[in-house]
């Protein structure tokens, strides 16, 4: 240890693992002292490694690189740590990483590209093998270390729950004991699969563990970045009108600078932002301010008039961005038995994350440095854009992640970041708490775009499906066109298109991106057909999934579940689904009811089987398919977003109305299929189930089709009447 | 601006502040109390739920004008002291909370409940806490909690 390696240098050689690079970069610091003493000094007061803290009582803190909004990342990755690190889970504690993506980002979004980004229901599926490595590496440290100072092979000892064991005379020794020996090998080995915990030894992964967070959470002592409060604190919001990009023209900007506690007003290009003392002071005078707005592309748009147009692009000859193209779809319809063609579609819905949006942000005095508090899911890059928004360097820029009053994909965004920032550099160093009404929250949102879907199908006599043909026309590119694969079917011929248009609306990634409406539409094309041929869809789609075995097995799990054949009360029928989401193999079933003079749809029981690869916390994939379902019913049953001449017409819960608790089913089951592939993503996969599964429960229960979410009250009265 | 006070978890506090100020502005910006929160402003979402004289009531619709009476204003820091009250212990063993920003204001709501009615239904709960939203889908687990601490506290009395 006699060179000194640059901080990238290192990163390169240690194949990711940064050990003893903590917050103060001190890698460079204790390779450049050679004097043993001082090593042991720094080691006992900092890190044990990048990934954790050793305090000399054994006390553990792991730290989680992911964002936390009740997905279960504090628990599921510190979990995989531990287990490979063979830690005393009761002296474990869980802290955010700091944002620094070079040591804690994944490369499994973009190979060679490490990124902090919690979306896609990435987050365990990116971080398992990392998570192990660095687990591994930190136990390795530890029994290296006291090999050294016992004078035994390291071959020789072994670890079990904190501690290190001497297999030969069966001495032991805490892991927070071993600090005064620590000392730091050369090179830190890559553990490969064979040289990770056997799975039958372990005591984290497979089984259920607390929530580190709920605690916390039940005291209403987790700290949000909306809670954050800091000496000399400002507020600041904007007023961003209904009209998305359309520019403002402040009339009354004397009158406004006039009113009590308000400081500076501040320019955006599509808002007007004040800056104040006190929120209350800020809200006031937000609703005072007389703005004259531009018009915008959105000008003259109606989201319910639209789905017109889009039919029309829909039966243009030219074609849009291929997708898929298997086989020849065109000969297979030319030559089919039967051919179906249907249309569906799905107008905007909107996050309604709980927290609205919010950051505090200070710059520093010469505006060559900011400190950013906020509930983030992060992002390609994970300084949120401050630096190149303030034109400062990266390493200038700190960012305190906070847990996050819901995600959904809203927080992937960093407008409101940006927007705190755009405030705090008015004022600095004073620092600003930006705050989003919920008013601003809804209209000022960006929506899971509105699509029309156009299918096709091909059947030969006897109704196997030949052909499957599948056109998205919308806004927002994968926006609109996850989810239109079904690589799981097997369907000769396929083909599938994005047909573009573009309204001006803002868009974003909404819980399962396009899967919610693209399944919606692939899943009720296959029981239209299985009904068409008198066939039972789950029957239907065993024929379809025949050699997708993983597949099958969910099928087969949750028809039994939920006794699928059996016969249930007359005004009540179940309906299947089954998709893929973010590598996840999900098959789900609902029981409804419909009530057919006021056309609302009850859920009473959602039965679900997933297979997801190794699960980390069996519960906490349980909850996730739960309230990925509960959040699907709501967006299927309630919720829709419109808009009128440009302007966005919700603006609160009292016209965005979501699922409350007396909507809620009596039960939602969810099966785990067990397997030995890696993890893969479950946050999103219950939330596109529910549709699908609803109108084939429909149809099935009136002979009747539901082809547009939302299933409002007046959309099922016509159905029923058609 | 008019001085007042406010007796909040057992405590008194002097603000001095117009007296159409929101109280849950109050609460958070003004005095540090956090764990009640901001989430429609219009009473309809259930997050700033706070009991004023042992009633559920939004924070946020309440304004400094309406406490002028000395009224008896618990927020989730002061419903017990180490987070252990029956109803947070049984948000635990449910592993209710998600993300958690709604949870003060559904502990809040559910503390109410079973204070007036010990032995609830399943319908019962729901009516009562049907104003409380979660957006993260918890509902289940929430009756679920709910329905632990009835049983455990229906045991001991």
């Amino acid at each position: 240890m006699n060179k000194v390696v640059s901080r990238r240098e290192f990163l390169k050689t240690s194949g990711g693992v940064a050990l003893f690079i903590g917050i103060s970069g001190l890698l460079p610091q204790m390779i450049a002292c050679k004097n043993n003493k001082e090593v042991q000094k720094l080691l006992k007061k900092h890190q044990l490694t990048a990934w954790v803290k050793l305090a000399e009582d054994g006390q553990i803190t792991i730290y989680n690189p992911a964002a936390e909004m009740g997905q279960g990342s504090m628990t599921s990755l510190s979990a995989i740590f531990a287990e490979e690190m063979d830690a005393d889970w009761s002296k474990v504690s869980v802290e955010f990483s700091p944002q620094e993506s070079e040591i804690y980002g994944s490369d499994k979004w973009s190979p060679n590209n490490k990124v902090m980004l919690s979306a896609g229901s990435r987050v365990t599926y990116g971080y398992y093998s990392i998570m192990r490595q660095a687990g591994a590496q930190a136990r390795y440290i530890l029994m290296n270390s006291i090999a050294e100072h016992w004078q035994v092979p390291i071959k020789e000892l072994s670890t079990a729950n904190g501690e290190v064991i001497n297999r030969r005379d069966n001495k032991r020794i805490g892991y927070g004991e071993i600090i005064p020996y620590l000392y730091m090998p050369d090179k830190l080995p890559e553990f490969s699969e064979s040289e990770f915990k056997d799975p039958k030894n372990y005591r984290f992964i497979g089984l259920d563990l607390p929530r580190v967070d709920i605690p916390a959470k039940v005291k209403g002592t987790a700290q949000f970045a909306i809670d954050i409060q800091l000496p000399e604190m400002l507020y600041g919001v904007l007023e961003r009108g209904s009209l998305h990009g359309a520019r403002p023209n402040l009339n009354n900007e004397s009158e406004i600078l006039a009113l009590s506690g308000v400081l500076k007003l501040v320019p955006f290009d599509y808002a007007i932002g004040i800056i104040a003392e006190s929120l209350d002071q800020a809200l006031a005078a937000k609703k005072l301010l007389n703005i004259s707005w531009s018009e915008a592309p959105a000008s003259g748009f109606n989201s319910q008039d639209c789905y017109k147009k889009y039919e029309k692009i829909a039966s243009e000859k030219s074609a849009g961005k291929v997708i898929t193209n298997e086989g020849n779809i065109n000969s297979a319809i030319k030559s089919a038995g039967k051919t179906f063609s249907v249309d569906f579609k799905n107008d905007y819905v909107y996050h309604a994350q709980m927290e609205p949006l919010n950051a505090v942000v200070q710059v520093g005095t010469d505006g060559n440095s900011a400190e950013v508090w906020v509930g983030s899911q992060q992002g390609f890059d994970s300084k949120l854009g401050v630096p190149s928004y303030l034109g400062i360097p990266a390493e200038n820029v700190k960012i305190n992640l906070q847990y996050l009053g819901g995600g959904f994909g809203r927080r992937s965004m960093t407008d409101f970041v940006l927007e705190g920032t755009g405030l705090a550099r008015e004022v600095a160093p004073r620092p600003v708490k930006l705050i989003w009404t919920r008013e601003d929250d809804v209209s000022y949102g960006a929506y899971r775009p509105l699509t029309l879907q156009r299918l096709k199908a091909s059947t030969d006599a006897q109704g196997k499906i030949t052909g499957f043909s599948h056109c998205v026309v919308g806004d927002g590119g994968n926006l609109v066109a996850s989810g239109i694969q079904i690589d799981y079917y097997d369907i000769p011929n396929k083909y599938a298109e994005w047909r573009e248009v573009s309204e001006g609306i803002r868009l974003k990634h909404w819980r399962s991106v396009g899967h919610a409406p693209n399944k919606f539409a692939i899943e009720c094309m296959i029981d239209e057909i299985a009904t068409y041929f008198k066939k039972d869809p789950a029957d239907f789609r065993r024929i379809l999934l025949a050699k997708s075995p993983r597949a099958l097995a969910t099928l087969d799990k949750a028809i039994s579940m939920c006794d699928w054949y059996s016969t249930i009360a007359d005004n009540h029928a179940k309906g299947i689904a089954f998709l893929e989401r973010s590598g996840t193999l999900s098959t789900g079933i609902c029981e409804i009811s419909v009530d057919r003079k006021t056309g609302i749809i009850s859920v009473h029981r959602f039965w679900s089987a997933s297979d997801a690869g190794i699960v980390i916390q069996p519960d906490n994939v349980k909850a996730q398919m739960e309230g990925g379902i509960l959040m699907g019913i709501s967006s299927v049953l309630k919720e829709q977003l419109t808009i009128v001449n440009g302007r966005v017409q919700q603006s609160n819960f009292n016209n965005y109305e979501i699922l409350q608790m007396s909507d809620i089913p009596d039960s939602v089951e969810t099966a785990i299929i067990e397997s030995r592939e890696p993890p893969r993503g479950v946050g999103e996969s219950g939330t596109p189930l529910v549709a699908c599964a609803i109108a084939n429960a429909f149809l099935k229960l009136t002979g009747k089709h539901l082809r547009h979410l939302p299933f409002t009250p007046e959309r099922v009265l016509n159905a029923l009447n058609s | 601006m008019a001085s007042q006070s406010l007796n909040i978890n057992n405590k008194k506090y002097a603000v001095d502040l117009n007296e159409d100020t929101s109280l849950l502005w109050v609460l958070r910006e003004h005095l540090g109390l956090t764990g009640t929160k901001y989430g429609c402003g219009i009473a309809l979402c259930g997050s700033c739920t706070i009991h004023v004289d042992d009633k559920p009531m939004r924070a946020c619709s309440l304004t400094l004008s309406a406490l002028n009476k000395g009224q008896k204003i618990t927020t989730i820091e002061g419903l017990s002291k180490n987070g252990d009250h029956p109803i947070q212990q049984a948000w635990v063993e449910a592993q209710a909370p998600q993300c958690g920003y709604c949870q003060s204001g559904q502990i809040m709501q559910a503390v109410t409940l079973l204070a007036e009615n010990p032995n609830p239904t399943r319908e019962e709960i729901k009516a009562y806490m049907n104003g409380n939203l979660c957006r993260c889908g918890t509902y289940l687990r929430i009756v679920k909690a709910i329905e632990i601490a009835a049983k455990k506290t229906s045991v001991k009395t």
